[in-house]
């Protein structure tokens, strides 16, 4: 047995090369996690009772100086330490613990920019975490290693590009009955190019925060949590079957709510951890049912087991229909679709990089992933794929539309991340697999370069309003403005990124989008889903208002993709004329990752050249790449359309087009000279209002959802259950009451008088008597 | 013979019973018992005359015990006397729950 298995993993053309140790890949971020949370909790620092800010940030207390010239001197003059200390870790919680309102106060004739130079340079300077070299190089190491290792697994396969993926089966994790879970890992084109991302664009993003948070007292628990999270999501996408894939996708959401709240002493990050980890679960029941249904009718859940038996259903049963659409329900939740997405906006309480790296890269991708890797089961089911894309399209434009008018600098990134998201589900479900995973790395490169843009804006933002102890918000874009002049490398790179995001050529996302939109046109006519229907409307008709409504979706993410640079780094300075001198770019390590993320924003969409343009480079890349694991769902749900090249052509021209206009418009359209700062700005009035409140959707959960199930929890388990019967019944009924009752007729018994007790003894012994004399 | 000693017994046994039952003076209800306590004594002798010896021997065995539980019994009542200063049971109900 053994030596047949032996000659069976032999027989794999990826036996014994670099990617048998892809599970070191998996090992490396865990090991980094515990390293790094171990020296975490020897540096634990918690705000005592008796520290006087130990509601926001613990800061020792600083005496509030009355001007800025005073408090540079005093800094300067060999000071007060904590004076200047009470920046940095502050710095990037989004607290300013240090001024009392003195802004007012500052007047320009004392002002002095050799003071203000030598501010700077201590400010530069503040005390940091205890191992703050062993937990960047623990942190950023592991990362790079793993990235190193997934490379040479990537390379071992480019050489003998096996057709069926490697399966190492390492031990059982449990079998009971027909099951017989293996810890196991599943290595084929799909998983490779998913480690690639998670662990490059990772190991980017893990260099940028040793520089965005270098200043946190808790420097070394992020970098645990951020290394857990990259071990959880390399076994999300490397796990062989749904359940270990399912380990994963919790171990990413619990480091979600970690991250999320990290700077827990604020009440609303806390608050938005919580929401995205209970909207989850909304979406996971999803994933356990539609495990139970696997197992309880293929009786496996290995990936090859569950998609080889779905390829052999006929298409369109209700079956695999409602296992599809209950798969679906966990990547809405994960993804952040309609209507679960509520929870990926709030998650912009945590710090910038983990909003990169789990709220826009790697993580809400996870549900792609999903329906990608489930292509069988959703190929057999073309309504439930219709579903997915419908819901893809109207997330897009639900999210696009909201985007238009988000003030916070990452909200706008949050909703244009929910929106490209949808288009990735516009583009699974319609069956163009290999289409969604372009747009999932080509997003993974530009969305995480504009947050990690947004992250030097909101660094440098931070740095300017300490040095003022200003109140103001860091991250809203009325405050900012201008910005191209102090930090043009992150103006560069963030226009490489919107350009790529709106889909202009060449940049990485119009070659991803022109696919995704290319594809829902061809797949309209001809295919297995244009025959299917859903809601009594053919499949055909849907493609063709799934591709208007992304076509709309394309134009509005170009302005508000365009408004966002324009309120952000064009215009006059709003930040205010004492803190705009302290705007600086940011340090190497954050700039490095953001250009290198820019080279991939531009190079991206080389990946996969479409045939028209294949005067660019070699054509497809990523198709045939991917074609071993998706080719035939693909071919199932959407084969046998192809689009004329003329008609692509212009389809092509027409997002093109779309793009320009849509840029253009913005440019055009508006005027971020007359932009007011936060605090002067009016409120919005009818549908901008609308827009700026988001739908009100969270009002509407909160309204018909969230209170209606407090009001129940508090009226019928609380009041009714948990104090009526448990408390009042059973506690204080049973447990209380009857025994005290019982113990009062018994006592009533004990007269205390010898006599009495005679006179029972005495009946006692003539009734035994009696019953032994009358038997 | 044999009849009336046990009827007599018997009737020494109730008068005993009925003294313990109903009498509030300890040494009373003491006496009472030495009653029933002789009752018995004497229903052992009276059935001895069928079953041999062991009925008088037993007896004997009785009057020891009774001794000795006399002697305990009183010092008993004495402490109870000491504490309570009455040998009236009914005033004596510390147990009452």
């Amino acid at each position: 047995m053994l030596l047949q298995e032996a000659a069976a993993a032999g027989a794999h053309p990826l036996a014994g090369t670099a990617a048998e140790w892809l599970w070191l890949v998996i090992l490396l971020p865990l090991l980094g996690a515990a390293i790094n949370g171990f020296l975490s909790t020897i540096t634990g620092w918690r705000p005592g009772p008796f520290d006087p800010d130990f509601h926001r940030t613990g800061e020792f207390p600083a005496a509030p100086a009355s001007t800025l010239v005073e408090r540079a001197s005093r800094l300067v003059g060999g000071g007060d330490v904590a004076t200047g200390t009470s920046g940095p870790a502050t710095l990037v919680t989004g607290t300013h613990s240090v001024a009392d309102g003195t802004d007012s106060q500052y007047v320009e004739d004392v002002y002095e920019d050799s003071l203000i130079e030598a501010y700077d340079e201590k400010l530069e300077a503040p005390p940091r975490h205890r191992f703050l070299p062993l937990v960047s190089v623990v942190g950023v190491g592991t990362m790079a290693i793993a990235f190193v290792i997934a490379v040479l697994a990537f390379l071992a396969m480019v050489r003998v590009s096996p057709e069926t993926p490697l399966i190492r089966n390492y031990w059982t994790w449990m079998a009971a009955g027909g099951l017989d879970v293996a810890v196991s890992l599943h290595v084929d084109q799909l998983s490779i190019v998913m480690t690639l991302v998670i662990t490059g664009v990772g190991t980017l993003i893990h260099l940028f925060s040793t520089g965005y948070m270098r200043d946190d007292r808790s420097y070394a628990r992020f970098f645990a949590y951020m290394n857990l999270f990259v071990f959880f999501m390399l076994v999300l996408v490397l796990g062989s079957s749904y359940l270990i894939m399912f380990i994963g996708w919790e171990g990413v959401g619990v480091c979600s709510y970690l991250l999320i709240g990290f700077w827990f002493t604020e009440e609303a990050n806390a608050d938005a951890g919580k929401k995205a980890f209970i909207v989850n679960r909304i979406g996971d029941v999803g994933f356990l049912v539609a495990m139970f249904m696997m197992f309880w009718n293929f009786h496996t859940l290995d990936f090859m087991g569950v998609n080889a038996a779905a390829a052999a259903l006929p298409i369109g049963t209700a079956l695999v229909t409602t296992i599809a659409l209950f798969l679906f329900m966990a990547c809405a939740g994960k993804s952040a679709q309609l209507p679960l997405y509520v929870w990926l906006p709030d998650a912009m309480a945590g710090p910038t990089p983990v909003s990169a790296l789990i709220h826009a890269a790697t993580m809400v991708t996870a549900g792609v992933y999903l329906v990608v890797r489930s292509g069988a089961v959703f190929a057999a089911a073309p309504s439930a794929s219709l579903v997915v894309a419908m819901i893809g399209t109207l997330t897009a434009l639900f999210a696009a539309l909201i985007g238009l008018k988000q003030w916070d600098i990452k909200k706008v990134l949050a909703y244009s991340t929910i929106s490209q998201l949808g288009y990735m589900f516009m583009a699974v479900g319609v069956g163009a697999y290999t289409a969604g995973v372009f747009h999932l790395v080509t997003h993974a490169f530009f969305k995480a370069l504009l947050f990690l843009g947004a992250g030097s804006v909101i660094f440098a933002m931070h740095r300017a309003y300490h040095v003022t102890g200003n109140h103001d918000d860091a991250q809203d874009m009325r405050n900012m403005g201008g910005f191209r002049r102090f930090m043009p490398v992150t103006w560069a790179m963030m226009w490489i990124a919107t350009l790529a995001i709106s889909g202009i050529p060449p940049f990485a996302g119009f070659f991803s989008k022109d696919e995704i939109l290319g594809s829902v046109f061809a797949h309209a006519t001809g295919s297995t889903l244009a025959e299917a229907s859903l809601l009594g409307v053919g499949g055909s008709s849907w493609l063709y208002l799934f591709y208007a409504l992304g076509l709309l979706t394309a134009l509005i993410t170009a302005v508000y993709m365009t408004r966002m640079m324009l309120y952000t780094f064009h215009g006059p300075t709003r930040t205010g004329e004492v803190e705009s001198r302290h705007l600086r770019e940011a340090p190497w390590t954050m700039t490095v990752p953001v250009v290198v993320l820019g080279l991939l924003s531009i190079g991206g969409g080389w990946l996969n050249i479409p045939e028209l343009l294949g005067m660019l480079g070699p054509v497809g890349r990523l198709e045939h790449w991917l074609d071993p694991v998706v080719a035939s769902a693909a071919e199932r749900l959407g084969g046998g359309a192809a689009l004329e090249h003329a008609l692509e052509l212009t389809l092509i021209a027409i997002a093109i087009a779309i793009a320009v206009v849509g840029i253009v418009g913005a440019v055009v359209l508006l005027r971020p000279a007359r932009l007011l700062p936060k605090a002067e700005s009016p409120r919005e009035v009818g549908i901008q209002a609308l827009l700026a409140d988001k739908f009100r959707v969270d009002e509407l959960y909160d309204r018909f959802i969230v209170q209606p199930l407090l009001t129940a929890s508090r009226r019928v388990l609380y009041r009714g259950l948990d104090i009526g019967i448990i408390d009042r019944i059973m506690v204080v009924g049973f447990g209380w009451s009857l025994p005290r009752f019982l113990a009062y007729l018994g006592s009533r018994l004990q007269s205390g008088l010898v006599s009495d007790y005679a006179w029972v003894m005495v009946v006692g012994v003539i009734l035994v008597l009696g019953v032994f004399t009358l038997r | 013979m044999i009849v009336e000693s046990l009827f007599f017994s018997a009737l020494l046994f109730v008068v005993g019973m009925v003294g313990v039952l109903t009498r509030r003076n300890v040494l009373i209800i003491f006496m009472s018992v030495e009653l029933m306590l002789n009752a018995v004594n004497l229903s052992l002798v009276a059935f001895s005359t069928l079953h041999g010896l062991s009925g008088q021997v037993f007896a004997i065995l009785v009057m020891t015990v009774a001794a000795a539980e006399a002697a305990v019994g009183l010092a008993i009542v004495i402490a109870v006397f000491r504490h309570f200063q009455t040998a009236d049971l009914m005033n004596v109900n510390l147990l009452k729950g």
